[in-house]
């Protein structure tokens, strides 16, 4: 064969070696990833995507740190069974501001996509303070500690800044009140109509209950409470989206 | 004069890090910085006290530098045994959830722990390591660059200390296997940049006329990997005082490049490298010729050429567009045919010295690694099709997958080279205890047996228990039955990990041993020995 012959060439140069590696290592991440940014119908339009509240925000982090994602995906499959148990498929549209993204590869525990409004806060505190007192069949770890731990709040707004600049649409004025909204929305006796103006369909409650202090607990609770309710479904038309 | 650049460079690294610590913004940054500044203070006091003002003695060019691959050999035993612990132990919080202390040790953070141990720590010094011997070797030049070997060896070891000790503060990107943080992660492109240069340098000035097969492999590994490492870690740091970052990218952006780098990190870490390591380490034992030449140019372009389209396979039914999910899925096919090839190659290697099989154990390992690879490279495409993805993904399968892969493959190709290297390197005639390897081998084979099979069946009963109808069309199982019905899998698994780790301890020993310059005294394997080479009766 007279092309193999032709491959010394490549034996006896190491850059030919490395340009030639690099070249051909390239190509697939170019067809598949790229076209994700500029073909319009990669995110589907839909009604109701806002970015996170600070609240929310801070809470994400927590369960990014604690790493939930190794055990619960964020990710609804268009199978009848996973519809049925957790609720409609989940849109592209949904994570459009997620950096990172948490749909997960792994269910040792339920999918957590649209898991907001489903308990009471109530639940959520018991259930992350002890989860065998509520799911007795569960092996999730306890983190009891998130209620006595305040939540710290130094860096909120150069979180929101940070987002901001991979394009999360904050405006400045949600960059400079993020630490008042964060405290209002932890706790509904505190004015709330600055966060209300700010971020649509936004629970204003004390998860925890304990209203003295803004706790990691009540972050938690509040970015677990809100997952997969922003989209309005009544609108949502999926054959104008097929793809 | 010796060690006095290093012990200046790295005390300043001590008062740079302890800077950071005191400016730090967030409390997680505080501590990590001050963990880093102590562990450099600890090895700028080792250095000092090796600090040597006589006239270092000049290196011979014409000797190959194996210091650092001693070191490298060491390390990667080690982490090997530390990477199997973590194993058990998170295997066992799986199974009593009692067994988890939080924070700093509940499953969410060690399973990364554990997972960047093994692949990252035993496979990332083991590749390293391993291609400093190997391209020495099959190039007939001394590694390029004086002490940059060195640099590269501890550089990467500094990198697993930043990344463990951050999982356990919670300190994390949460992108599989690519967890670590932004500043972690420019230590790492610093040190595989130097990786590449030593690398590069050393094919350059070379003796050989031609590039040997294992270094094509090498190549593309820290090629490919620089790559991936680059854009998958693209993020915005929150402050560059403090420890958080988000990632350039999101929603189904972020996930493919996630999930490309991910199974590219399988695909070059895990597999090119590890091929790199068997086209040397098993013609060597062998005493045989690699069997195809053409097999090998082959399977090496159409092997890195299609590896890295496959990883939209880990998002099969997501809310990534159809069109990209039967791309993965078509290229995930085609792979089997390159992986194949490089197992066809390497089970050929040993025509005409099949009977070592029989005789020489490490030969046996080095043939179980390249059978498992075969497995599981088998196993990959078919878990690609998408029906078949629909029932194992979110799964147990999966986890067994990538064991047959990490334990098999990798763990016994890795153990072959050490069982290889380990007496030349520190030129003892031989390995303490050839009946050891055996006991090793049995060992780590029943362990990934029982783990391989456990997976499968948790991992299909887990899928088939929640599309599971009655017949009036209602779910028979909550969510919470289908965890009930894990636990006496987790026991199992827990235990196929627990038998492997105790092969990683044989070997341990064993090993040590060796370096030590002790015999076992010991009967041989029947039939290793010729038999005109007996006493007459």
């Amino acid at each position: 064969m007279g092309l193999l012959d032709k491959h010394g060439a490549i034996e006896r140069n190491a850059s030919f070696l490395l340009v030639g590696s690099l070249l051909v290592v390239s190509i697939g991440g170019i067809v598949e990833i790229a076209p994700l940014f500029y073909l319009e119908n990669t995110i589907e339009k839909v009604e109701g995507m806002r970015p996170y509240t600070p609240l929310e925000l801070a809470g994400r982090d927590i369960y990014i740190r604690e790493g939930c994602y190794l055990c619960h995906s964020q990710m609804i499959r268009p199978f009848r069974d996973e519809v049925e148990r957790f609720g409609h498929y989940s849109l592209a549209a949904e994570s459009m501001y997620d950096h990172p993204f948490q749909w997960g590869s792994k269910r040792t525990g339920p999918d957590l996509a649209r898991v907001g409004d489903r308990y009471s806060n109530e639940w959520h505190v018991r259930h992350l303070t002890d989860p065998r007192s509520v799911v007795p069949e569960s092996v999730m770890p306890t983190y009891a500690f998130m209620k006595n731990t305040p939540l710290e709040t130094d860096l909120i707004s150069s979180a929101l800044k940070a987002n901001a600049m991979v394009g999360v649409p904050y405006d400045e004025s949600m960059i400079e009140n993020a630490l008042s909204d964060l405290h209002a929305q932890a706790n509904p006796d505190l004015d709330s109509s600055g966060i209300e103006g700010r971020y649509i369909n936004v629970r204003i409650e004390d998860y925890d209950g304990n209203p003295e202090m803004v706790s990691e607990m009540d972050a938690m609770i509040a970015y677990l409470q809100m997952l997969g309710t922003l989209v309005d479904f009544s609108t949502y038309e999926p054959e104008a989206n097929y793809r | 004069m010796r060690n006095i650049t290093s012990t200046i460079v790295v005390g300043f690294g001590t008062f740079a890090t302890l800077l950071l610590a005191a400016f730090a913004q967030d409390s997680a940054f505080r501590i990590h910085m001050l963990i880093i500044a102590m562990s450099l203070g600890i090895a700028t006091i080792i250095l000092l006290r090796m600090v040597n003002f006589t006239p270092a003695i000049k290196d011979d060019p014409n000797e190959y530098m194996d210091g650092p691959i001693r070191v490298g050999s060491i390390l990667t035993m080690m982490w090997g045994v530390i990477g199997f612990t973590q194993g058990v132990i998170i295997a066992s919080q799986l199974a009593w959830p009692e067994f988890m202390w939080e924070p700093w040790f509940s499953f969410g953070r060690m399973r990364p722990l554990h997972t960047s141990a093994v692949v990252f720590a035993f496979g990332g010094t083991a590749l390293i390591t391993t291609s400093m011997y190997v391209v020495q070797r099959t190039c007939r030049a001394r590694l390029f660059g004086g002490g940059l070997a060195w640099f590269v060896m501890w550089g990467y070891q500094l990198f697993i200390l930043l990344a463990a000790t951050g999982y356990l503060l919670g300190i994390t990107q949460s992108r599989e296997y690519a967890e670590p943080e932004w500043y972690t992660d420019i230590w790492l492109t610093i040190v595989w940049v130097a990786y590449l240069v030593l690398f590069m340098g050393t094919l350059i000035k070379r003796k050989e006329p031609h590039i040997y097969v294992a270094n094509w492999f090498y190549l593309a590994f820290i090629v490919t990997i620089a790559m991936l490492h680059i854009v998958n870690n693209l993020a915005m740091p929150v402050s560059f005082l403090g420890s958080k970052s988000y990632s350039l990218f999101a929603g189904v952006q972020d996930a493919l490049t996630q999930w490309w780098y991910g199974h590219n990190a399988v695909g070059f870490f895990l597999t090119a490298g590890f091929l790199g390591m068997m086209y040397y380490f098993l013609p060597k034992q062998a005493e045989r010729p690699v069997y195809s030449y053409r097999l090998s140019i082959i399977h090496f372009w159409s092997l890195i050429f299609l590896y890295i389209w496959a990883g939209p396979h880990h998002l099969h039914y997501t809310a990534l567009p159809d069109w990209a999910q039967t791309l993965g899925m078509a290229f995930s096919i085609m792979l089997w045919m390159p992986s194949w090839g490089g197992m066809i190659n390497g089970l050929m290697t040993l025509s005409g010295a099949w009977d070592k099989m029989r005789t020489d154990p490490i030969i046996r390992m080095m043939v179980l690694a390249v059978a498992f690879y075969g497995m599981s490279t088998f196993e990959g495409p078919v878990m690609a099709i998408k029906a078949v993805n629909g029932l194992s993904h979110y799964t147990d399968w999966t986890i067994g997958h990538v064991h047959s892969g990490a334990l098999g493959w990798v763990g016994m190709i890795t153990f072959g080279a050490l069982y290889y290297m380990v007496p030349r390197l520190w030129n003892r005639g031989g390995l303490y205890s050839i009946r050891m390897v055996n006991w090793h081998f049995w060992l780590a084979t029943l362990g990934i047996v029982i783990y391989a099979s456990v997976m499968w069946v948790s991992g299909i009963t887990q899928g088939l228990m929640w599309r599971e109808y009655d017949s009036q069309g209602f779910l028979v199982y909550s969510f919470a039955e289908s965890v009930a019905a894990m636990k006496p899998y987790y026991i199992l698994r827990m235990i196929g990990g627990l038998l492997y780790l105790t092969g990683g301890c044989v070997m341990a020993y064993n090993i040590w041993m060796t370096i030590l310059g002790r015999k076992r005294n010991e009967r041989p394997i029947p039939g290793s020995i010729p038999a005109n080479a007996q006493p007459a009766e």
